[in-house]
Order: structure tokens, then sequence, then C-alpha cells
């Protein structure tokens, strides 16, 4: 059994531990994903998957543990990390007084990419007939969508996708798959938080579920669990 | 990143922050509402002695945008608060200066705009006369909303954040601009009372070593005050 | 197997232990030592009579008042370049023994103008100055208080207390000039040489005091700090899978 060196490793993720005053959220999380590797993240509300997931997004620090993203440190290299990451948050983190447009307008300014490539993204989500209107008045599902096009700016290496088919209709949630896939194709890593595996059951290729704080991985049910050493219990 | 990437992010920054202003409806107008009514309440205090009034003016132009300014520069933040953008905010890769700058730009238009209507209304409800030197008094007042512009958007980084914003803010902030109100207010009545440029000039050479200095300071504090 | 009833391992900061005590006691009975012999050897005032004996506390206060926040200051560039916890601990130590010296110089300046101009409060530059210092620092720890998370807390106090620090000389610079210009008389300066020697040791005693103060202060919250560390680690050994 070939152990993968932390250097091709997507995410490598040692005791990962976060609390919120005095009680701990996660109590040292390991995790390891290849590049190509889709993973899903399931537990029950309160379990820790959105703080994990952000944690390995930079936003907050681990209070103990280390993980390297695409070989760097989250602790000490955050803009190298940001760099390679695209992050889906449960809120849509959108501006309400701007416009879909604008909003992708803003965005392409902010990552330094052509603004032109704008109106094509918002087809592929299906938001080219409201471009024109304020995100105030889009329903959850939409906005949703419009944060997909958002991440379709970055050509990100890992996706950390928090609850992604959330509030998706049918249609919203083959976009969601056939992106996760096409980014996958192209070599990225994927670790998506889930409430229930069933949008995402053909594309996940294992489940990490996370309880007491701790992560357990169970293969999904068609793949091969051979290869896949982790999990912190036990060992 | 490279200086034009940054200024591009700047750019961009300002124009998402004075849009959603503009299109909110809400904001600017309410906000220029207050400073007048508290302008109002000023003359209320202190009148109805022509003199008197016309001597408290200064003061209370600036107090009157002090007050208000410290609704204007929370509610800069609080679009990004709102719906979880602040995390997008920082996820996008380069400089955290950049956000700074832009939101810089952004509260220093609103609130010249707002001195502008204020320092109006105060003329007429004070019956002040303008002076000869009057674009001396607009440097003067440029350099005062600098200032004022430069602290309350670094401190509304931190305080619109914490508990208790609308407390905290003025609290950090109202203590700080001292030099910059006594400096406004005192070149301000140098210049209306006709005595020129000895007195306006050395607190003019005060406002911009305050500027200078703050602005530097407050670029380099940034990064360490908006990361989560 | 962890034991239920144990309770947690406490590892005890390094402090000063019975040598600050020790220090302690000194400085007060320096303070002591040295108020009696600035009372006992200067003559009364000319004007104000005995009442210039509140100046061997108010002037040793206000020097330290101006002493504290480059202390906070100091620490505060610390902590952003070192990040250690320790440096936080400090600077707001400093903070804290400032504010108390700040308001102590404030209440004996209005206790000596009342009788003095009969009125309780004199818009001098210095007492002004050291009033909006005062407002500067109950910023400074307003903000302390009202942020819960410790490493946000830290970061954010460094910043506001290091751009507090810059702003004295440009406060007082300012007020000063305010002053000036609308000539009302300041606090007499002291100047007769009989007044030196007392200002002299008073000074050096105040500053024993507030050192005292401050490392007293400090090694309170490095005890605190630890037996919050204690009980986290504590909370993470215990419940879920044990762990090889």
């Amino acid at each position: 059994m070939v152990i993968p060196t932390s250097s091709s490793l997507a995410i490598d993720a040692s005791d990962i531990a976060r609390r919120f005053g005095a009680s701990w959220v996660l109590r040292g999380v390991t995790l390891r994903l290849s590049p190509g590797e889709v993973v899903g993240v399931l537990g029950v509300n309160g379990s820790g998957k959105s703080t994990f997931l952000r944690i390995l997004a930079t936003l907050i620090k681990p209070h103990a543990g280390t993980a390297l993203v695409c070989g760097h440190d989250i602790a000490r290299e955050p803009e190298e990390v940001r760099a390679q990451i695209g992050y889906l948050a449960h809120t849509p983190g959108l501006y309400d007084d701007l416009t879909a447009r604008e909003n992708l307008i803003f965005a392409a300014a902010m990552l330094d990419r052509d603004e032109r490539g704008v109106d094509a993204i918002l087809e592929r989500v299906g938001l080219l007939a409201y471009a024109s209107q304020p995100v105030r008045g889009f329903s959850s599902g939409m906005q949703r969508r419009l944060a997909i096009g958002r991440l379709m700016l970055i050509r990100p290496k890992v996706l950390l996708l928090d609850e992604p088919y959330s509030n998706l209709d049918s249609g919203g949630l083959d976009l969601m798959n056939s992106l996760i896939s096409e980014w996958v194709d192209a070599g990225a890593a994927a670790l998506v938080v889930l409430h229930e595996l069933a949008p995402a059951a053909d594309l996940l290729d294992r489940t990490v579920t996370l309880q007491d704080g701790r992560a357990a991985t169970k293969p999904a049910m068609h793949s091969d669990p051979a290869g896949i050493p982790l999990a912190a219990s036990g060992r | 990143m490279s200086l034009r990437h940054d200024w591009r992010r700047a750019r961009a920054i300002a124009w998402k922050d004075l849009t959603a202003e503009r299109r909110s409806k809400a904001g600017f107008n309410s906000v220029v509402a207050l400073a007048v009514t508290i302008l109002a309440m000023f003359g209320f205090a202190l009148g109805p002695d022509a003199q008197a009034i016309r001597d408290a003016a200064p003061g209370a132009i600036w107090l009157a945008v002090l007050f208000a300014g410290v609704l204007a520069f929370n509610r800069s933040y609080q679009v990004e608060l709102d719906g979880g953008a602040l995390e997008q905010l920082i996820l996008y890769p380069g400089g955290r200066r950049a956000i700074f700058a832009g939101k810089l730009l952004a509260n220093f238009a609103f609130v010249s705009l707002m001195l502008v209507i204020v320092i109006a209304v105060g003329i007429v409800l004070f019956q002040v006369t303008i002076p000869s030197a009057w674009p001396a008094l607009v440097g003067i007042v440029i350099c005062g909303a600098v200032g004022l512009v430069t602290l309350g958007t670094f401190y509304a980084a931190m305080a619109s954040r914490s508990r208790a914003r609308e407390v905290l803010l003025p609290l950090l902030l109202f203590p700080m601009l001292v030099p910059v109100l006594l400096a406004a207010i005192e070149a301000t009545k140098a210049l209306l009372g006709g005595n020129i440029m000895s007195d306006a000039g050395a607190w003019a050479r005060l406002l911009v070593a305050f500027d200078v200095v703050f602005l530097v300071a407050t670029f380099l504090a940034f990064e360490s005050v908006i990361e989560v | 197997m962890t034991h239920a009833a144990q309770s947690p391992a406490v590892t005890l900061p390094r402090t000063w232990g019975n040598r600050l005590t020790i220090f302690g006691w000194f400085a007060f009975l320096f303070l002591i030592g040295s108020q009696v012999l600035a009372i006992a050897i200067s003559p009364p005032d000319r004007d104000m009579g005995d009442l210039q004996k509140i100046m061997y506390v108010h002037v040793p206060a206000a020097w330290m008042t101006m002493l504290a926040p480059l202390t906070v200051l100091v620490f505060a560039l610390r902590y952003l370049w070192r990040r250690r916890e320790e440096d936080d601990l400090l600077a707001a130590a400093a903070a804290e023994v400032a504010v108390a010296f700040a308001g102590l110089t404030l209440m004996l300046g209005m206790l000596w103008a009342r009788p003095t101009w009969g009125v309780w409060w004199t818009w001098d530059a210095r007492l002004t100055s050291t009033l909006v210092l005062f407002l500067i620092l109950c910023g400074y720890l307003a903000l302390r208080a009202l942020v819960d998370d410790r490493e946000q807390r830290a970061q954010w106090s460094a910043a506001v207390g290091i751009l507090g620090a810059i702003n004295v000389p440009i406060v007082y610079m300012s007020v000063r000039w305010w002053r000036t210009i609308h000539q009302i008389q300041s606090s007499p300066s002291t100047v007769d040489p009989a007044y030196v020697i007392g200002l002299r040791l008073n000074a050096f005693a105040f500053l024993f005091v507030m050192i005292y103060l401050i490392r007293r202060r400090y090694e309170a919250a490095l005890i605190e700090r630890a037996a919050e560390h204690a009980i986290e680690s504590a909370a993470l050994g215990k419940g879920g899978t044990d762990r090889g």
C-alpha cells in the first residue's frame, strides 16, 4: 500500500482541532485527499463540518493540528492556499443591491480576470435572463447558482463546497454535478459537505463522517476501499 | 500582486460600495438627514443669539459630520457582513490593502458629499459669512475629512464586527480625532475671522502631518485587523 | 482511561513569585518615605500655601500617565512582531494601570483647581491632554471587553494601542496650541528648586509602584490564562472515542 507523500496530496490535514469558547467542535480530524478525488463530509448539525471546511479555506485558524493544501501550510502560507482553492460557502456572500452581472464583474475584477467572460458564465448557470436584476430579489436557489458562477471564475485545484446542493432544483443539481465532474476531470480535488448523500452519490469516491469532533471513514458504496489509510479512531 | 492589479481591486471595491450605497436609497439620504438634524439641534442648544451661533458654527458643523459619519463608517462594513460577503472578500488573492484603499475612497466620497451639504446648511443656519480666503478653507476641510475617514474606516473594520458596535466605534474614534477636530475648527475660525495665514497655516500643517502619519499607520495595520 | 475526578493539570507560568511581593513592599515604602520627605522639607508656596503639596502626587502621576502609553506601545509592537500571548497581556496590564494613573492625575488636578481657581476644571493644556489620553485608554479597554475571540482581541488591541500611543504627542501639541490661542492661564509649572528634589524622589517612587502594579496585573492575567488553557486541554481529552 503506497502512502502518498504530502507534496502530492491536494489536502493533507492532521489532527485539526478547534474550539468555540471552552467546548471543542473539532477534536483532531485527520484527512487526506489526492488530486481527482471527491470526498463527501457527513455529520449531524453542529458536528463541525463547516468549521473544518473554513479552516481548510484559511478563514479561521485551527487551535491545534496542521494542514497542507496543495503543499502549502494553511497557517503559514494562507495566500498561496487561497490562490488554489474554490470555496463555496453556506451563505452566498453576494451583494444584494448589485445585479447578478455586477456581482460577477466585481468578482472578476478582484480575481484579475477578464470581465467579458461574465455573460457566458451567467448563461451557463441559467441566470442570463436575470443578469440585470438586483440580487435582493433572487430566490435562494438563484443566489446559489450565482455563487456557483462566481466559482467558475476561479480555476481551483481544490474545491471546498459547503452543502452545495441546498436550495437547488433538479436543474441546479445537474449543473453542480456536471461542474464538479469537469473540475475533477481537470485534476481538482473536491471536499463536499453534505446533509444527505443522494445528490452526490455518483460523484463521491468515499465519505467521511464527523462525529464527536473526529473523522470516521467509510468507502462509498461502489468504490474500492483499498488504498485509503485514514481515520483517527483506533490509531 | 502588481500595483495595477491592486489599483483595479481598490477601484472595484470603491465602485461596489458606492453603487450599493446609491441603490440602497436608505443609506446616504438618512445619514445626511441625521447630520442636518444634529446641526439644527446645535442651533437650538446654542442660539438664538446671532453672535453665539456664528462662533459655534465650525464646531457644530464638524460635530454633526462626526456623529453622522460614525453611522456611515459602520455601514460600509455592514454590507459585507450581511450576506457573508466579507469571507469571500478575504479569499480573493492579493493584499488586503486594496480593500482598505477601496473603502477609504468610497467613504471619502461619502463624507465629502455630506460635508458639502452640511456646510451649506450650516452657513445658512448659523449666519456665517464666507471669507475671502475660502479656497484655503476648502483645503482645510479636505484635510480634515481625510483624517476623519482614515481613522473611521480603520476602526469600523473592528467595531462593526464586535459587540455593541454603535458604542464602540465612537468610543474608539472620537478621542483619536481630537487633533483633527481642534485643527479643523480653529483653522476655520481663523479664516472666518479674517485672521489669516499664521494661525490657519500652523493648524493646516498639523492636519497634514496627522493625515500622513495615520494614513501610513492604518495601511500598515489593516492586514492584521481585517483577517478574521 | 481518564479518571473522572482528576483535576486538570495547570502549568504555572513563570512569575517573579516572592520577589514581586518584596519589590511591592519596597515600592510602597519608598513612596511613603518620599511623600513624607517632600512634604517635610518643602516650604509652603507663596500663593498656594500647603495646597502645593498635592503636586508631589499629581505631577509624578502625570509623568507616569505619559510613560504608561509608551509601555503599551512597546508591548503592542512586540506582540505584532512575535505573536506571543504574553506580550498582549503585558500591554493590557499596562493599559489598565495607565487608566488608573490617568484617573488619579485628573482627580488631583481637579482637587488643585478648585481652591486655586474656584472651578473644578480648567481646560488647561496638560489636564486636557490627560483627559483625552484617559478616553483613548478607555476605548482600548472597551475594545478588549467587547471582543471574545482571543487572537482577534490581541491583534486588534495591538493595532488600537499603537495608534493611540502614536497620537499622544499629536494630541498634546494640538491641545497646547489651542490653549495658547485662547490664552487661559495654565497650571503653574514647578520651577522653584526647593521643590525639585521632592519631585524627583516621588517620580522614582511612582515609577516603582507602576512597575509593581503592571507586573502584578500581568501575573494575574498569566494565571488566568494558564487556568483557561488547562480547562480547554482537559475538555479536549475527554469525550468521544479514545485516541491512541
